[in-house]
């Protein structure tokens, strides 16, 4: 048995086959190709995790991209004043009690040809819109009676199978039983499309729209200004609350006892399951100080104290990396300790403190579980005005929608999922940029 | 003044406060600005604080306290028949007074008058005024909605008063100290530090919090249901009790609970430990050093990656993936199943396992692998023999901190896993976690005070212990196994 020295660097084959168990080739064989076997276990591994990633926004994408667009149809609709308003008194209440659905019922029979006395080719035909259409055709009455008795063009939503249909994701080949939507429609539809009157535009309504059973007019307003007054809430209290918290343990704090407690319990903190800060809002924020259930003030509350720890590391470790001699020299001029901490400690810091708060507002934007526990999944058709309001959150919207029966709500999910994944990358994005911008190297 | 107009007024005051401070300061030494032993921005401060601090905290205080002080005042005069009652026909009465009173604040005298004659009409009055009642209110609950005005009425003065008082006070007392040799900046720093330690104390209060909020909940609980009947029952069926069914006690055994939680992560950790590990392996032992700076941001990317989105992509894409599998080689896998959950959670737990370890296995000492190598070793005999068994302390404590997360996640279960709390073996079936639990037994319109809702904060109680155990020690191995090589 010849023991021979080995070059260290084993990517150097030569030095690999010339030294090493001479006396048994097949042993050093089984060696080398064990070897190449355990890099590949470590090369498919991490394949294996790209790829996760890549099947993860892949079929979000793939699902969701089509979430930003929305077929309409053009409907020449007849403001009918017998219909809106018989009593010819323009009451505003007479004028929200007309059948607008009728109105725009009737103006796709006349575009479409369908025999007003069949009953079940009405109903394919209504079926076509959106069944909120008496909305929007509200709306336009409301806000300028004088449309009464004139005809207008006016695109309506079309209801969502056909919006399904018309984004090739209800397959045309299929036997009839099997799709939602007959050969009638398809018909119609084809019709429609090939005069123009049928349309896919940019789905403004998924960011202006509040909460609807229809798919096709549930929108995202209040989710993403609930979203929007929860960072708010965050950021107004988690950055002075942490940067504080972190300066004094850095700075100030006398090495005891009570510190150790304080930094294993913010190590603590930081990974506990955050549905259990949920527990915590619901029985503090709610029913011991009494403030309002499914308020964005609540999910503002608990998500900062979910991301205090997370803020403090974060600014602890970049406090720390200000070298000592900062300190020092401050102090050497005669400055206090108060006056070097927040005179030049604080602002050459600051670089790695953004960076770390946005990645704890990341984690915030992205929390569900705490949010559901104070209410937060409400059906709320009003846009807050307040954080006092009743609101939902980006993250709590993809729930309520992927909790949905209805078929056209996957597209929604995937496509607000988008968007969600759309604002944590600029967030991250923005936090990369900052730090490779401002990062020192002392 | 309400509380916020207060607490404004008093913000302005310290600036103008502070002005003061600043201009007297200046004026103290005119001709030897150096005699005076603090900048004259401290004198401001010095002179802001003592207006604006004292009433802020007094304000803070009595705000928190009135509440609770003005409704035992008023409960204590409610009719004696209301106050045999139930602690919830008490809070009902409150209810009614407190919208009453409400009510009697948007009145003009003579409807205050009319509404005092007849109750059908103060009842009419109040919703013409936007604020709905029941029942007609009569004599004694108007009488009482008044005593709370009053209560508050009087409170509201005596704390602009007493705000007022303090401010003033504090600044006659500041003013007079102003002195070349009062050491302002010293003692604003004092009060820098004390807000900085308040503030590091948060973190501490919100553990406190969190304990007893969920512990007090939880002993309510117990009071409905034994604490071994929840610990070693096999069967949950909380039965929500309909209106009035005093007698619809639920089961609330723990174990089918446990077990769903416990059998979901150990099949996310057989996920996520093999992949984790080798790709920490590779990254740090073979992996040129670029290759590294790209892979486990990219990894890490997975962790970040809400797990509402996660819970999302269980449903429409893994759970029906699994599903056609299952019914290609006969299998029944249903979609919300352990597997489901199991290999979604895994792949979400993946950088927890990669990053850390790799942070482990790099700050092996080189010295070991050398000497390895002069023995004779390969790469990979080193790798398994020597790196890993000096690493596997760490490894252990981030597998565990894997776990933990595993343990607490609630969206991918929730919508993933399942909502039958069954005890099962077959990672086919469904099954149903303690966070799953959590979620449906508080959404919802509920009462507070039944055990069907309370349950969930002794859930959430165990939840806690189970993460807090596996956390602390955790980092115990991680610390100490650092240190080692240090």
């Amino acid at each position: 048995m010849s023991a021979v020295a080995q070059d260290s660097s084993m990517s150097d084959s030569d030095a690999a086959e010339t030294v090493g168990r001479f006396d048994n080739p097949a042993l050093m064989r089984r060696r080398r190709r064990e070897e190449v076997r355990f890099q590949a276990y470590g090369l498919i591994a991490i394949a294996l995790g790209m790829s996760f990633l890549v099947i993860l926004f892949g079929t979000i994408i793939r699902d969701g991209w089509t979430a930003f667009f929305q077929t309409s149809i053009e409907l020449p609709i007849k403001f009918d004043a017998a219909e809106i308003d018989p009593d010819g008194t323009r009451n505003a209440n007479a004028l929200a009690q007309a059948n607008y659905q009728k109105l725009a019922n009737q103006a796709l029979y006349g575009q479409l040809g369908v025999d007003p006395s069949s009953r079940a080719q009405r109903q394919a035909a209504n079926a076509l819109v959106s069944r909120d259409v008496d909305s929007q055709l509200r709306a336009m009455v409301a806000s300028d009676p004088k449309i009464i008795g004139t005809t207008q063009n006016v695109w309506v939503l079309a209801s969502g199978n056909v919006d399904a249909f018309a984004k090739g994701k209800i397959d045309r080949e299929l036997p009839q039983e099997n799709r939602q939507i007959s050969d009638q429609q398809i018909s119609w539809i084809d019709k429609l499309t090939a005069s123009g009157a049928m349309e896919k535009s940019f789905n403004t309504g998924l960011f202006t729209n509040t909460a609807s059973s229809q798919p096709e007019t549930a929108g995202l307003a209040v989710a993403l200004l609930g979203s929007f007054y929860i960072m708010l809430i965050v950021v107004l209290l988690s950055v002075p609350l942490g940067v504080a918290a972190a300066i004094y343990l850095e700075e100030f704090a006398p090495r005891n006892r009570i510190t150790d407690i304080i930094e294993v319990n913010i190590n603590n903190l930081a990974a506990v399951p955050s549905i259990v800060f949920g527990l915590l809002g619901l029985a503090v924020f709610i029913n011991f100080a009494g403030l309002p259930r499914s308020a964005s003030l609540v999910g503002g509350l608990v998500l900062t104290l979910r991301t205090l720890p997370t803020v403090i590391i974060a600014t602890r470790a970049s406090i720390t990396a200000v070298p000592p001699s900062i300190r020092e020299a401050a102090l050497g001029v005669g400055a206090s300790k108060v006056q070097s901490v927040f005179h030049h400690v604080l602002p050459l810091s600051l670089p790695g403190i953004i960076t770390g708060t946005i990645i704890g507002l990341v984690q915030a934007i992205g929390e569900t579980a705490p949010l559901l526990m104070i209410g937060m999944v409400a059906f709320v058709v009003d846009v807050p005005s307040s954080p006092l309001d009743p609101a939902t959150a980006l993250p709590v919207q993809i729930y309520m929608w992927a909790t949905e029966a209805e078929r056209g709500f996957v597209e929604k999910t995937a496509g607000a999922t988008i968007v969600l994944l759309g604002i944590l990358a600029v967030m991250n994005i923005l936090a990369m940029v900052l730090r490779k911008r401002y990062e020192r190297k002392w | 003044m309400s509380l916020s107009a207060l607490l404004f007024c008093l913000l302005l005051a310290a600036m103008v406060a502070f002005v003061i401070g600043f201009w007297r300061a200046k004026r103290l030494s005119p001709d030897n600005p150096r005699a005076v032993h603090s900048r004259p921005g401290y004198h401001g401060g010095y002179l802001a604080l003592w207006t604006a601090l004292p009433a802020i905290l007094v304000l803070l205080v009595w705000s928190a306290v009135e509440p609770r002080f003005i409704q035992a005042e008023v409960e204590s005069n409610l009719p004696a028949q209301v106050l045999e009652g139930s602690e919830g026909q008490i809070g009902l009465a409150m209810g009614v007074v407190r919208s009453v009173a409400t009510g009697l604040e948007r009145l003009t005298p003579a409807e205050v008058a009319a509404a005092k004659a007849s109750p059908k009409e103060a009842q009419r009055l109040f919703e013409s005024k936007g604020v709905v009642i029941a029942t007609p209110p009569n004599a004694v609950v108007i009488a009482s909605a008044e005593e709370l005005n009053n209560i508050r009425h009087l409170s509201r003065l005596a704390k602009t008063a007493v705000a007022a008082f303090l401010a003033i006070f504090g600044f006659i007392f500041a003013f007079r100290k102003l002195s070349p040799n009062l050491r302002a900046r010293n003692r604003v720093e004092q009060v820098v530090i004390l807000a900085l330690m308040a503030a590091s104390s948060v973190a501490i209060m919100t553990t406190v919090g969190i304990v007893l909020s969920v512990l007090f909940e939880s002993v309510e609980f117990f009071k409905h249901v034994s604490i071994i009947d929840f610990l070693t029952g096999t069967i949950w069926d909380p039965r929500f009790a309909s209106a009035g069914d005093a007698g619809g006690q639920g089961q609330f055994g723990l174990l089918p609970l446990m077990w769903g939680t416990l059998y979901i992560s150990i099949v996310a950790l057989v996920v996520a430990v093999p992949i984790g590990l080798l790709a920490a392996i590779y990254m740090s032992e073979y992996a040129h050093p670029k290759v590294r700076a790209t892979v486990k941001p990219a990894l890490e990317m997975l962790a970040g990656i809400p797990t509402i989105v996660y819970g999302f992509f269980a449903v429409v894409t893994v759970g029906p993936f699994l599903n056609f599998v299952g019914s290609e080689i006969g299998l029944v896998i249903q979609p919300t199943s352990v597997l489901t959950a199991g290999i979604v959670m895994g792949i979400m737990i993946i950088p927890f396992v990669s990053s850390l370890s790799d942070d482990i296995i790099s700050a092996i000492p080189n010295a070991l692998r050398e000497g390895s190598y002069g023995l004779g070793a390969t790469q990979s005999e080193t790798i398994k023999r020597v790196v890993l068994p000096a690493a596997l302390p760490g490894i252990v404590g981030a597998i565990l901190l894997a776990a933990s997360r595993a343990i607490g996640e609630t969206m991918i279960v929730v919508l993933a896993a399942g909502i039958a709390a069954n005890l099962t073996l077959n990672p086919a079936e469904s099954v149903t976690t303690i966070t799953v639990k959590i979620v449906s037994q508080l959404t919802g319109d509920l009462e507070f005070n039944t055990p069907q809702t309370l349950v969930a904060f002794a859930l959430g109680f165990t939840l806690f212990i189970l993460t807090l155990g596996l956390n602390v020690y955790a980092l115990y191995i991680v610390r100490k196994y650092r240190e080692q090589y240090e």
